[in-house]
């Protein structure tokens, strides 16, 4: 049997009591042609459960890719597929599909192989799960000869404890080398009252029937500005957006499924901070003020957790460049970074349970939907003002910085450096919808090469520091084997050789951005028709 | 891919019922199989009801201006294919003597090495060109022998036969077919040549009626009576000859 499927559906009023139906008056249509028989022993019929897998921030499906767990009593095995042709697939029986894992602890196969490197760091997830019941029907030709057979699945999926049914799919599959029968069946289907062709996959189908949708998250800024809103409305709108996004992390993050839950929430902390700090001054009254600090509050109670998860993400890369040590040496320090990760867990953990980040996330909603709602401080102000002002003023706050800068100058100087050139980032990103987007992506490209020349320049030389600090703290627990120091060593000498190549290519980098031409480019992205 | 062929001299002593059964088995185990309908009769073809008849017939096939590939049908079985029978194969043996002498049909199914993983050529009895392609291609001969003298004969003259072939030659595996258990000489030769000879499979496929019934339910004994003593002895005979 080929899988030469054509795909229909039955109509949303059929479905539910009326599909059993629906069905049957299919194969009374189907019954005029062909002789038609129950296929008890046909592959895939039966039921099953499918559970769809995703990464939280969607890295499958943005690759165009589907992940099914089928469940069959028999036993389980993944599906990988891209529109809707099966990439790959392997079994993976009794695999808890609930459970959030990475990619890369599941069964080894084929799957496995083609998605640990896409979807890493992250885990991945339930996203959708439906229950269906597949029943197969041979369609007979004159001598009894099977020459298609009709596919009909029954689904579907619970929502908030109700059994919701979805459309029944139907499909006609082609036996190999009776192309015209096959055609011939999927006609007549085509022809049924109620039967249309089906509009999208049981994947979809199962999500939009638990109310989601595809890319539902996204640690990008997602508010939607436009250009004549009052500033003071456009900046509350996306100071909303950084809040949502904090707020739909903070359970991942206590259920430590994956190290990026954290690393989204300090990201839309952050941009909240230079958001407050850059565009503040047009909400109410002393309102950013109040807030920023208990931002910089909830930026430093997530900070040590994040940089232990760095080093311990780029823990093998790490040990991979070792010459002289080996890498079981460093072991005794990853079983180290572990153990202190657990004890700021609990810290990060307490923190975001407290009344006082409870009572942050909420004062902060209510104020700024008052903000948007309320009267606008700077009236006449609009979105397209105060993106063109203060992104040209965050330009000129990092020229002038990196200018300053001289091969003598010291790391605090690049350090600096990096803080405007983020802000910069950030309020372009803010304002990325009023922007030519030819002109923004050539801008934000530039700004990158620049900004990833400065983290490597700060990550190294704080990576560096904290090996120092984790070597000193590790000396006083007794937990540091002579061996273990000097690999550490090994690492922080490695660390200080990337620094140095970092400084070697900043001043490149920086007059590739801030030099003519990408003056030129910056005017040109700020430049609005007179009046 | 591995190819089995059913071949015997002489016709109606079970070369396609055992091709028909073996070749569901292979199938049953997830094997992807394709069974070669050679036989101009179509009896096998017949029994998966599929038309014998291929587009160009067997000119084409064997011409190269048709592939194996399009002509090949899907059965009720999954895993399992076939390529039918076409009258023009009776004419088989005159375009392979304008072909590559002996060994066309191996070169022929060459191609669908990544597609099968066992391949049974189903041989119309007799002694000619297309018998001995089908030797060549094949990986292990599959004889029914009916248990009399004369056969065993038979056999002798055809391991003699493929003794003499250049370089590869297919494992020649006997099995008794037909047997009736109340004849007194069915039992004697079975039991002397099994003693005396190596290559002989142990399971004998009895005679028996249920396994002429296959052409009136046009399926594989092993699928219309699966818990049957017919049954049972193919499937003792494919896990002997897998």
């Amino acid at each position: 049997m080929t899988s030469d499927l054509r795909g229909f559906e039955l109509d949303g009023e059929i479905g539910g009591s009326g599909q059993a139906t629906g069905v049957a008056a299919v194969l009374d249509l189907l019954g005029q042609a062909f002789g038609v028989a129950a296929d008890r022993a046909a592959p895939g019929r039966g039921a099953s459960q499918h559970t769809w897998l995703d990464t939280f921030d969607w890295r499958l499906n943005r690759a165009g890719l589907v992940l099914d767990y089928e469940r069959k009593s028999r036993g389980g095995r993944l599906l990988l597929s891209k529109d809707d042709v099966l990439q790959a697939e392997q079994p993976a029986d009794g695999l808890r599909a609930s459970r959030p894992r990475l990619a890369a602890h599941l069964p080894a196969g084929p799957v496995r192989d083609r998605i640990a490197k896409l979807a890493s760091p992250r885990a991945l997830l339930p996203v959708a799960t439906a229950s269906s019941t597949v029943s197969v029907t041979r369609l007979l030709n004159a001598d009894g000869k099977t020459v298609a057979r009709l596919i009909v699945d029954c689904a579907t999926v619970t929502r908030a404890g109700q059994t919701v049914v979805l459309p029944a799919r139907l499909a006609i599959a082609e036996v190999r080398g009776y192309p015209g029968p096959a055609h011939r069946a999927a006609q007549l289907m085509a022809d049924a009252p109620g039967v249309t062709p089906a509009r999208r996959s049981a994947f979809l189908d199962a999500l939009h029937a638990l109310g989601r949708h595809p890319a539902d998250y996204s640690n990008g800024i997602t508010a939607q500005i436009t250009a004549q809103q009052p500033a003071s409305v456009a900046v509350s709108t996306l100071l909303l957006g950084l809040l949502d996004t904090m707020e739909r992390n903070v359970d991942g993050v206590l259920r430590d499924i994956d190290t990026e839950f954290l690393h989204d929430l300090r990201v839309a902390a952050r941009r909240t901070r230079s958001a407050i700090k850059l565009l503040g001054d047009v909400l109410p009254d002393g309102l950013g003020g109040r807030y920023a600090a208990e931002f910089k509050w909830l930026g430093d109670l997530t900070t040590p957790v994040r940089d232990l998860d760095v080093h311990l993400l780029g823990f093998d890369s790490m040990t991979g460049q070792l010459v002289a040590a080996s890498p079981a040496d460093l072991e005794p320090f990853r079983a180290f970074l572990v153990r202190r990760r657990a004890r700021e867990f609990r810290r990060l953990a307490a923190g975001l349970r407290s009344a006082r980040f409870a009572a942050l996330t909420e004062d902060w909603r209510r104020a700024l939907a008052d903000a948007q709602e309320g009267r606008a401080k700077r009236r006449g102000l609009t979105a397209d003002d105060l993106a063109v002002d203060r992104t040209g003023r965050a330009f000129r706050k990092l020229t002038a910085h990196g200018a300053a800068i001289t091969a003598d100058s010291p790391p605090e100087a690049l350090h600096d450096l990096r803080k405007r050139a983020k802000e910069l980032r950030y309020v372009l990103e803010f304002f990325a919808p009023l922007h030519n987007p030819a002109i923004y992506r050539k801008v934000v490209g530039d700004l990158k090469q620049l900004q990833d020349c400065l983290g490597e320049f700060q990550d190294d030389h704080v990576q560096r520091e904290e090996i120092h600090a984790l070597a000193d703290a590790m000396l006083a627990e007794r937990a540091a084997p002579a061996a273990t120091l000097l690999a550490m060593g090994e690492i922080a000498a490695n660390l200080a050789i990337g620094q140095a190549q970092a400084r070697a290519v900043f001043a490149e980098r920086f007059a590739g951005f801030a030099g003519p031409e990408g003056q030129q480019r910056l005017s040109a992205l700020l430049e609005r028709p007179g009046p | 891919m591995k190819i089995y062929a059913t071949y015997n001299i002489k016709g109606g002593v079970g070369k396609t019922t055992a091709a028909v059964n073996l070749a569901y088995l292979s199938a049953a185990e997830g094997h992807r199989t394709l069974l070669w309908d050679l036989d101009p009769q179509g009896a096998a073809s017949f029994l998966f009801r599929i038309k014998p008849r291929v587009k160009g017939g067997g000119k084409a096939l064997i011409r190269g201006t048709r592939t194996l590939e399009g002509a090949i049908k899907g059965t009720d079985f999954e895993h399992l294919d076939l390529l039918p029978a076409d009258f023009t194969y009776r004419n088989m043996d005159l375009l392979l003597a304008g072909a590559k002498a002996t060994s066309t049909i191996a070169g022929l199914l060459k191609p669908l090495a990544a597609e099968y993983d066992n391949v049974f050529l189903d041989c119309p009895p007799s002694i000619s060109l297309v018998s001995e392609n089908v030797m060549h291609a094949a990986d292990v001969l599959l004889v029914p022998l009916i248990p009399t003298v004369l056969s065993v004969r038979t056999l002798d003259q055809l391991g003699d036969f493929v003794a003499g072939f250049n370089g590869r030659r297919p494992e020649v595996r006997a099995f008794f077919s037909m047997v009736d258990r109340r004849k007194r000489l069915h039992q004697d030769v079975t039991a002397k040549i099994l003693a005396e000879r190596s290559g002989v499979a142990a399971t004998p496929i009895p005679a028996l009626s249920l396994i002429e019934r296959m052409s009136t339910e046009r399926a594989p004994v092993t699928v219309f009576a699966p818990r049957s003593q017919a049954a049972r002895a193919f499937r003792d005979l494919w896990a002997e000859v897998a």
